[in-house]
């Protein structure tokens, strides 16, 4: 039933209410992954479901990734759908060639949807490292076949999850570790945010920043402390990572003439280095400055507290690289809120180990 | 592992002609690929099971329509046992829009699943946790199908074959892994992959799955083994997994023989050849009944025949319109 009604809601919470809404409505759907019905249940988003929807539809799994996920995909060219998870896209590369060689080619090839959808957790800080805090979605977006979803707030979350689950593709479901926690209004019961739509979290117009996941957040910062110093930044959150909403893009670029795109993984080959070659394209005309990007440098990201301080993009690296792109001054630059302390975790609530 | 000993001696002449008429038609099919290959309008990389096509061709009898099937980048003699059209068949390996897959796929990604052929993959294991997951299917809607994965040696030095070997035996999942080891991974031999007096079928064993083994080129031999392991799987005692030993005649992938390369010998090759599946069920055909001759000579002319309309339907149908190369990537476009 649907219910209008909103209450406060983690993200966690909202992926749970989400599986339990997907499972409702569909009696066939299945629900697994390493520690799905283990007494933490994936960081909560799973717990209760094996109580509510039986062992056969909600189980763990064998320390196998790549062939669950093919088990997901056999089971979906028969009509099943399901929610895989993992929680650590890391663990995940184990799968690529089910993820890459059929997922993404089997309704290409053979004519059959795969309507599976793959909840992968990103890692940061608390000394995750190199291997538990890879943000690899422009991975993902260069396949054809593949959707690639990527919410930054609760209320996305849920509303993104239930779209992925319906929809006859397979999608990529990115959670970013740090944004578990966050709190926003969320409806009770069904409801659905289309794929492919970007949101104007602020909207402004003199800057475009071009954000997604966790870096919404810092964005937001910056567009705060930029605001009092009279520069309207337009922050836009992409959700969906493939297909990309070019046109919402396009649309605030022909309003503020500048363009930040940012991104949570490696400069190189990013997200945003696609968005800030399609905006010059496409744009060229109405660009008022040339078109800058952050993003993680291209470098594993070490362990230590020691070597992460100043390691991720934070609003301070945003204000710095508005005010160069538009010769704000350096008071401006320099009066940018700096990396809380402790700077390796999302917040208090935060105690670790993962 | 005990089977080979229960096997039952009666020969059944009906049996024996429908699975008989398996081979013949996987055989002429692909001997007429062969010959057409050099003509240069099958334009995609082609693997052909001469000489392999006794597990298919007594599979075919031992299974129902329904019943699940995926297979390898060889898998044009699974699907022709399991019924898949061969107009469509031909058609895919002519790149044609009649084909299977409307020319998206060529000969290693085949089928039909109005038959139950869910599937064929260009990655060695690749198909087997997907054959896995159909089982699941099965077993969450409480139908009495099993799912049939084709593999060869090879696929047992990947790491997606354990694992779904596993997931089947701990959910007891209604599969029958079938193994073709014809001893060679393209050009490399058993020798440089597995160490020396492996035995596949045993060491599957232990990962607490019924095991047997058989002679592939034994047609008959073939039929009785599956026969009983596809009663386990189908009554709910969980996976099956057979090796068969077999040889694969032709070169890995093309047209050709290739035993001048030398990574086989010829003695070794016409060991083999000697084993020939279709001569091996002729000849106990004809022992039980020397009229059955002229009734093969029959049965053959017709194959023929319909092969040869087959080719005319692949060769006459058009190409797809080069921009259907950009559709249906998504399935909600």
């Amino acid at each position: 039933m649907n219910n209008p009604a909103a209450q406060s809601k983690t993200f966690t919470e909202s992926i749970n209410e989400a599986l339990v809404q997907a499972m409702t409505l569909d009696s066939q759907m299945i629900c697994y992954g390493l520690g799905a019905t283990d007494p933490k249940g994936i960081f909560g988003t799973t717990l209760g479901l094996e109580d509510k929807f039986g062992k056969s539809r909600v189980f763990d799994m064998p320390t196998s990734e790549n062939a669950m996920t093919g088990v997901a995909i056999g089971a979906a060219i028969d009509g099943i759908r399901s929610v895989t998870t993992h929680q650590r896209l890391d663990f995940f590369l184990l799968a690529l060639d089910q993820l890459v060689n059929s997922a993404a080619k089997w309704f290409y090839t053979y004519g059959r949807p795969v309507p599976i959808t793959i909840r992968l957790i990103m890692g940061r800080g608390w000394g995750q490292g190199p291997t538990h805090s890879q943000n690899l979605h422009a991975w993902f977006a260069h396949i054809p076949g593949l959707k690639v979803v990527m919410p930054s707030t609760a209320y996305d979350a849920k509303g993104l999850l239930l779209s992925s689950i319906f929809d006859p593709n397979p999608v990529v479901f990115l959670e970013h570790r740090w944004l578990h926690n966050s709190v926003s209004d969320v409806p009770d019961g069904d409801f659905r945010i289309p794929i492919g739509k970007a949101k104007i979290v602020r909207p402004g117009k003199t800057v475009t920043i071009v954000s997604m996941s966790y870096l919404v957040v810092e964005a937001m910062l910056a567009a705060d402390y930029l605001n009092k110093h009279g520069v309207e930044c337009e922050v836009l959150d992409l959700r969906t990572i493939k297909p990309i909403d070019w046109p919402a893009i396009y649309y605030s670029i022909s309003r503020t003439g500048r363009l930040l795109a940012l991104d949570t993984g490696h400069l190189t080959g990013s997200v945003a280095a696609e968005v800030v070659a399609r905006v010059t394209q496409h744009c060229f005309d109405q660009l008022k400055a040339a078109p800058r990007r952050l993003a993680m440098p291209d470098v594993p990201e070490p362990s230590s507290p020691g070597l992460t301080k100043g390691f991720y993009v934070r609003a301070n690296h945003i204000v710095s690289e508005i005010c160069a792109m538009m010769n704000l001054s350096r008071e401006i630059c320099e009066g940018a809120p700096i990396e809380p302390e402790p700077h390796d975790v999302p917040g208090n609530w935060f105690k670790g180990p993962f | 592992m005990g089977f080979m000993k229960e096997i039952n001696n009666d020969f059944n002449v009906r049996i024996a002609l429908n699975i008989w008429k398996n081979i013949y038609l996987i055989r002429s099919v692909e001997e007429k690929i062969a010959k057409k290959y050099p003509e240069g309008k099958m334009r995609c990389p082609t693997h052909l099971s001469i000489g392999q096509e006794g597990v298919p061709a007594a599979w075919s009898e031992c299974v129902r329509n329904n019943d699940f099937a995926v297979s390898t980048h060889r898998g044009h003699a699974h699907y022709l046992a399991k019924g898949g059209s061969l107009n469509a068949m031909l058609g895919e390996l002519y790149g044609k829009v009649t084909g299977c897959c409307r020319g998206r796929g060529g000969s290693m990604h085949l089928v039909d699943t109005s038959v139950g052929f869910m599937g064929t993959t260009a990655i060695v294991g690749n198909s087997i946790p997907l054959g896995v997951g159909l089982a699941l299917s099965a077993q969450l809607k409480e139908t009495d199908q099993i799912s049939c994965i084709f593999l060869g040696d090879g696929a047992v030095e990947e790491g997606a074959f354990y694992e779904s070997v596993n997931f089947a035996v701990v959910r007891k999942l209604p599969v029958l892994f079938i193994c073709e080891n014809n001893l060679y991974s393209v050009y490399s031999p058993l020798s440089v992959r597995q160490p020396k007096d492996r035995n596949i079928s045993a060491m599957v064993n232990a990962m607490g799955i019924q095991t047997s083994f058989g002679d592939g080129n034994d047609p008959m031999a073939v039929f009785d083994i599956m026969t009983k392991s596809v009663k386990c799987a189908r009554s709910g005692e969980g996976p099956f997994f057979l090796e068969f030993s077999t040889y694969r005649w032709r070169e890995h992938c093309g047209h050709s023989y290739d035993n001048h390369l030398n990574y086989r010998s010829e003695q070794e090759f016409e060991e083999w050849r000697l084993k020939d599946p279709l001569l091996r069920l002729e000849k106990q055909l004809f022992d039980k009944d020397v009229t059955l001759e002229a009734i093969l000579v029959q049965k053959r002319m017709l194959i023929d025949h319909e092969i040869d309309l087959a080719f005319q339907f692949a060769e006459e149908s058009p190409y797809p319109e080069a921009s259907e190369a950009y559709t249906k990537v998504y399935a909600d476009e």
